[in-house]
C-alpha cells in the first residue's frame, strides 16, 4: 500500500517505528480477543483502551511535530482541532443512541430533551450519517485552521504572537462549548455512547477493532508527514522554520507552504480526536483547555522535535509515566515531575530523546564523514534567533 | 434618702401596677374599634381599623399587620378579639394581654380587596411616624410603591413633623405619587408631583409616569416631557455604571498585566508562570493576616499594607532565582521559554498547593475597604475604588522608577541595544536578573490587591494569564502606556458587551476580536517602531 517513492525516504528509526506500531496493531488485539483471559500473554481489555488512548495522542503529537519540528509554527491551541474532531464522532455517536436514551427521544439528545429544545439545530443535521460525520472530523478542524492560519499567516504573525492567539482561540472555544445553549451538551459534554456502525462500543471486539483502526491510523499519518517533509515542500517548510525572511526574499510564498501544513496537521488532529473518542467514552469542553495544549507539545519535546518517530515515542513516554505516577502513592508529585520535566528538556535535552540519540549514533558511527550543514538542519538545531532590539 | 427612694419606687410601681391592670377596666374607643372586628360585618371592619390606624395605641401596628396575614381571630359571641402570633402564642388584641388559647368559635376576621387596600394604607401610615429613621424611610418608599389615597392624610402629617432630610425627600415622594393618580387633586398639584417624580428620575419613577392613566392634557405633557428626560438621564447613568465597571475590570486586568508588560514588552520573555507569581503575592498576604490574626489583631487594618512590600520582595526574589537558574539560559529562545516557564508554574502551583492545601483559603478586606457609597444612581464599593487607585500608582511609580532611576535607564539602554549597552559598561545580565525581579515583583503586589476580589487559591494565576498576555499583546509590547490604554479598553470593552451579549459570549468576542485585531496591527496598539527585523 506504500508507494515506491514513500519507503525510498524511510530511513532506519521510521522502518522500527512503523514496524513496532504495525506489530502492535496486529498482535495485542488478537492476543486480547483469542487468548484465554487470565492467561500471561492476553492483554486485558481496559489496557487495550487505555494503549488505544496513548496511540491517539501519538497522532496528536504527530500533527504538532509536523508543524512546530519542521515549520516553526508553535501552535498552543492544537487540543482544539483534537477536540472538535472529538465531537464531530461524538455527535454521531450521540445519534445513534436513539430511542436507548433516558429521555427515549428518537430525534434529540438526552441533553437536548433536558434543555426542553423542540427540534434539532442545523448543525445536528447529517451526524446519523457515519460518512458524513467522518468527513465533518477533517472538515471541522481543517476549515478552522484554514480559516485562522489564512488570517495569521498572512499577516504574518508569527513565533510566540502566534502561539498566544492559537491560545486564546482554543480558550474561546473552552468558554463556548461549556455553554448549555450552544448545542453541545455543555459542561457535561457528549457521552453514554451505545454503538458505532452497529457495534456495541463496550464491546471486547470494538474495543480491539478500534485499537487496531488508531495503529492504522498512526501509521498513515507517520507517512504523510514523512512524505511531506521529504518531498522538496519539506525543505521549503524547513528553511521557512531557519530563516523566514530569508525564504520569502528567495522568492517562496511563505504563507500558502505555512497554511498547507497547518491545515494538514489541524486535520491529523481531528482524526485523533475522533478515534479518542468512542474509545474514552466522553468528549467534554475541558479537552479545549489550554493546558492540554500545551502538554501536547511537551510530549514532542521530549519525544524530539522535528523527528516525527520521537513525537509519537514521547506522547506514549509521558502519558505512560502520567498512568502510572497519578494511580499510585505518588500521585500528588506527579505535576511536579510534568513539570520539572518541561524544565529540564528544554534545558538539558533540547532534542529529546529520539534527537539526542540520533545525534549519538551519527556522531559515532560516521566519525569520518564531516556532518555538514544540512544534517543539522535535519535535527532541528536552529540558529539562535535574536528578539527584535 | 434610701428611705425616700424606696418609697417613691414603690410608688412608681404601684402606677405601673395600675396602668397595666386597671386601663382595660374603661373602655375607650380604641376598645370600641377593636370590638368591632368581631361583627364580621365589612363597613364595621373598616370602620374599625380607621380608629386603630388613627389611635396611637402601641397595639394598633400588631392588630393591623395582624388582619393582614390572616391572623386577627374574632369570636362572635364573647366579641373577643385576638392576635395569634407567628410562633403561636396569643395576646387579646384589645389590652394586649397574653391568653392561652384563642377559644375554638373565634375565626380570622374576613376582609375583601377594597378593605385590603385599606389595611396596607394603614399599615403604610403606622409605620411612617415610627422613631426610627429607617423603619419611616421604608414605609415612605412603600407608600411611594403602592400610591394609595387613602395614605395621602397620614404622608402630609408625617411630613409635617418629619426632620430627616432623606425621609422628608421620601415622602414628598410619596405624596406626588398619591396625588399623581388622586383623582379629584388639582391640576396644579398634578404638575407639582410630575415634577417631583422628574427629579426623582429612577426607573420607578419612570414606571409611575408612564403607567398614570388618564390626565388633564398640561399634565400629560408635562408627564410626557418628563418621561423623556428620566429615560436621558437612565441611559446615561447606565452607560456611566458601565463605564465604571469597565475601569474596575480594566484596572485589574493592568494591575495583572504590567508585571507582564515588563518581562514580556521590555525583556521579550515568555513567563508563562507570571500568574503564579501573582498567586504568591496572594498567598503572601493570607501568610501575613495569619500572622496578624494570631499574634497583633489589632494590627489587622494594615495587614495590606505590610504586606505590600512583603509580596514584592517574595516574587521579586523568586523571580531572580528562577531568570539566574532557568532563564538566562534560554535567551533567544522564546518557544522553550514559553515551555519552560509553563513548567515551572505547574511547579509552583503544585508546591502551594502541598503547602496551603488545594482549597480556596481566606483573606479579610480591612475596614477601609469593605462598605459601597452610592453615586447617583451607581453604587461604588470601596474596594473597587481602591484597586483603581492602588493600580494607577503602582503604573505610576513603574513609569518614573523606568524614567528616572539609574537602574530604569540601564533597562531601557539593554532594551534598545543590548550590544551597545554592554559595550558601554552596563553589566547587562545583572539587569535582566534585575529587571525580571521587578515584574515579577509587581506581579506580587498585583496579587495583594486581587486578594481582595478573588478566591485565593493555587489556581489564581492560571484564570489570569491568557487575560494579560492578550493585554499586553493588544496593547503593544515594549510599550507601558499601550498596556494602560489595551487594559482599559479591554476592560471596558468587556462591560459594553455584556449587557448585551452576556457574560460568556461578551468574553468570547473579545477573545475573537483581539485574535482579529492582531492580524490588523500584529505589534498591537502602539506597536514600537524600529528598523529591526526579526530572523
Amino acid at each position: 500500500m506504500t508507494p515506491h517513492m514513500l519507503t525510498r525516504s524511510l530511513d532506519r528509526s521510521a522502518t522500527i517505528f512503523l514496524a513496532v506500531v504495525a506489530a502492535c496493531g496486529i498482535l495485542i488485539p488478537l492476543s486480547n480477543l483469542l487468548l484465554p483471559v487470565g492467561s500471561f500473554l492476553q492483554v486485558p481489555t481496559y489496557l487495550v483502551a487505555l494503549w488505544g488512548k496513548y496511540v491517539c495522542y501519538a497522532i496528536l503529537a504527530l500533527a504538532i511535530d509536523l508543524i512546530w519540528g519542521y515549520c516553526g509554527i508553535l501552535s498552543l491551541g492544537h487540543g482544539a482541532f483534537f477536540a472538535l474532531g472529538g465531537y464531530a464522532m461524538g455527535m454521531y455517536l450521540m445519534r445513534q443512541i436513539g430511542t436507548r436514551g433516558v429521555y427515549g427521544n428518537p430525534i434529540l439528545p438526552d441533553f437536548m430533551v433536558f434543555l426542553n429544545w423542540q427540534k434539532l439545530p442545523w448543525y445536528w443535521y447529517g451526524f446519523d450519517m457515519f460518512w458524513f460525520a467522518a468527513l465533518m472530523v477533517l472538515v471541522v478542524p481543517g476549515l478552522l485552521a484554514f480559516c485562522f492560519g489564512w488570517l495569521a499567516f498572512r499577516s504574518r504573525v508569527t513565533g510566540v504572537y502566534l502561539s498566544i492567539i492559537t491560545q486564546a482561540m482554543t480558550y474561546a472555544l473552552l468558554l463556548a462549548f461549556f455553554r448549555n445553549d450552544f448545542g453541545f451538551g455543555g459542561n457535561n459534554g457528549l457521552t453514554d455512547f451505545k454503538d458505532i456502525l452497529g457495534f456495541n462500543v463496550q464491546a471486547e471486539g470494538t474495543r480491539a477493532a478500534l485499537f487496531a483502526l488508531s495503529c492504522l491510523a498512526l501509521i498513515i499519518g507517520f507517512l504523510i508527514c514523512r512524505a511531506i517533509v521529504s518531498s522538496k515542500l519539506g525543505k521549503v517548510l524547513i528553511a521557512v522554520r531557519d530563516a523566514e525572511s530569508r525564504t520569502r526574499f528567495l522568492g517562496y510564498r511563505v504563507e500558502s507552504y505555512k497554511l498547507f501544513v497547518f491545515t494538514v496537521s489541524a486535520c491529523m488532529a481531528g482524526v485523533a480526536g475522533a478515534l479518542y473518542v468512542p474509545q474514552v467514552g466522553i468528549i467534554n469542553p475541558s479537552e479545549f483547555a489550554p493546558g492540554n495544549s500545551i502538554e501536547a507539545v511537551i510530549w514532542v519535546a521530549v519525544g524530539g522535535r522535528g523527528t516525527l518517530v520521537g513525537a509519537a515515542l514521547g506522547a506514549v513516554v509521558v502519558n505512560y509515566a502520567k498512568t502510572f505516577f497519578t494511580s499510585g502513592v505518588l500521585a500528588p508529585y506527579w505535576l511536579f515531575m510534568l513539570g520539572a520535566l518541561f524544565i529540564l528538556v528544554t534545558l538539558l535535552l533540547p532534542k529529546g530523546i529520539v534527537g539526542t540519540f540520533n545525534a549519538w549514533w551519527d556522531s559515532s558511527k560516521e566519525k569520518r564523514t564531516a556532518t555538514s550543514v544540512s544534517a543539522a538542519a535535519e535535527d532541528g538545531v536552529t540558529e539562535p534567533k535574536m528578539m527584535a532590539e | 434618702m434610701p428611705a425616700h427612694l424606696s418609697a417613691r419606687l414603690c410608688s412608681l410601681a404601684l402606677a405601673l401596677f395600675l396602668i397595666a391592670f386597671a386601663l382595660p377596666a374603661f373602655a375607650g374607643p380604641f376598645e370600641d374599634a377593636v370590638a368591632k372586628f368581631a361583627n364580621d360585618d365589612f363597613s364595621d371592619t373598616e370602620e374599625a381599623i380607621g380608629v386603630v390606624a388613627g389611635s396611637g395605641n402601641k397595639l394598633a401596628f400588631p392588630i393591623i399587620s395582624a388582619l393582614q396575614d390572616g391572623r386577627l381571630m374574632a369570636d362572635p359571641d364573647s366579641k373577643k378579639v385576638y392576635v395569634t402570633g407567628a410562633d403561636g402564642k396569643s395576646i387579646d388584641a384589645a389590652t394586649g394581654e397574653a391568653v392561652a388559647s384563642v377559644p375554638d368559635s373565634a375565626s380570622a376576621v374576613r376582609l375583601n380587596n377594597r378593605l385590603r387596600r385599606s389595611v396596607d394604607a394603614a399599615l403604610g401610615s403606622l409605620t411612617l411616624q415610627s422613631p426610627d429613621v429607617g423603619t419611616r424611610l421604608q414605609a415612605a418608599q412603600s407608600v411611594f410603591k403602592s400610591h394609595e389615597e387613602t395614605a395621602l392624610e397620614a404622608v402630609e402629617a408625617a411630613l409635617a413633623k418629619e426632620s430627616n432630610r432623606s425621609v422628608k425627600a421620601a415622602l414628598g415622594e410619596a405624596r406626588a405619587a398619591i396625588l399623581l393618580f388622586k383623582s379629584d387633586a388639582t391640576e396644579v398639584e398634578k404638575l407639582e408631583a410630575v415634577a417631583t417624580l422628574k427629579a426623582r428620575g429612577d426607573q420607578e419613577a419612570l414606571a409611575l409616569l408612564t403607567g398614570m392613566g388618564d390626565q388633564p392634557a398640561s399634565v400629560t405633557k408635562a408627564a410626557a416631557s418628563a418621561i423623556g428626560s428620566i429615560q436621558n438621564s437612565l441611559a446615561v447613568w447606565s452607560m456611566v455604571q458601565n463605564a465604571w465597571y469597565g475601569l474596575s475590570l480594566g484596572s485589574v486586568l493592568l494591575l495583572a498585566a504590567i508585571g507582564l508588560a515588563i518581562t514580556f514588552g521590555v525583556m521579550g520573555v515568555i513567563n508563562m508562570a507570571h500568574g503564579e507569581m501573582v498567586m504568591l503575592g496572594a498567598y503572601t498576604t493570607f501568610v501575613v493576616q495569619e500572622v496578624i490574626r494570631s499574634r497583633y489583631p489589632g494590627l489587622f487594618d494594615y495587614s495590606l499594607l505590610i504586606a505590600v512590600p512583603l509580596a514584592f520582595l517574595v516574587a521579586g526574589a523568586i523571580g531572580v532565582l528562577i531568570e539566574r537558574s532557568i532563564i538566562r539560559f534560554l535567551y533567544g529562545r522564546p518557544l522553550e521559554t514559553l515551555l519552560a516557564t509553563w513548567g515551572l508554574s505547574l511547579v509552583l502551583q503544585q508546591a502551594v498547593r502541598t503547602m496551603f492545601g488545594p482549597t480556596n483559603r481566606e483573606v479579610g478586606n480591612p475596614s477601609w475597604m469593605s462598605g459601597a457609597f452610592e453615586l447617583g444612581q451607581i453604587t461604588i464599593t470601596y474596594n473597587r475604588l481602591w484597586i483603581l487607585l492602588f493600580t494607577l500608582a503602582v503604573f505610576a511609580i513603574l513609569l518614573a522608577m523606568l524614567r528616572y532611576t539609574a537602574l530604569g535607564l540601564e533597562m531601557r539602554a539593554v532594551t534598545q541595544n543590548r550590544r551597545m549597552a554592554a559595550s558601554m559598561g552596563i553589566a547587562t545580565s545583572r539587569v535582566d536578573a534585575l529587571t525580571f525581579g521587578l515584574g515579577s515583583g509587581i506581579a506580587g503586589i498585583a496579587g495583594v490587591a486581587l486578594s481582595q476580589i478573588d478566591n485565593v487559591s493555587p489556581n489564581l494565576g492560571q484564570s489570569y494569564i491568557i487575560d494579560s498576555f492578550m493585554v499586553v499583546v493588544f496593547g503593544g509590547v515594549g510599550n507601558l502606556w499601550g498596556t494602560l490604554v489595551g487594559a482599559f479598553t479591554l476592560g471596558i470593552a468587556n462591560k459594553f458587551l455584556e449587557p448585551v451579549a452576556g457574560a460568556v459570549l461578551g468574553k468570547i468576542a473579545i477573545l475573537v476580536l483581539i485574535i482579529l485585531f492582531i492580524q490588523k496591527r500584529p505589534r498591537g496598539l502602539f506597536a514600537l517602531k524600529g528598523r529591526a527585523v526579526e530572523a
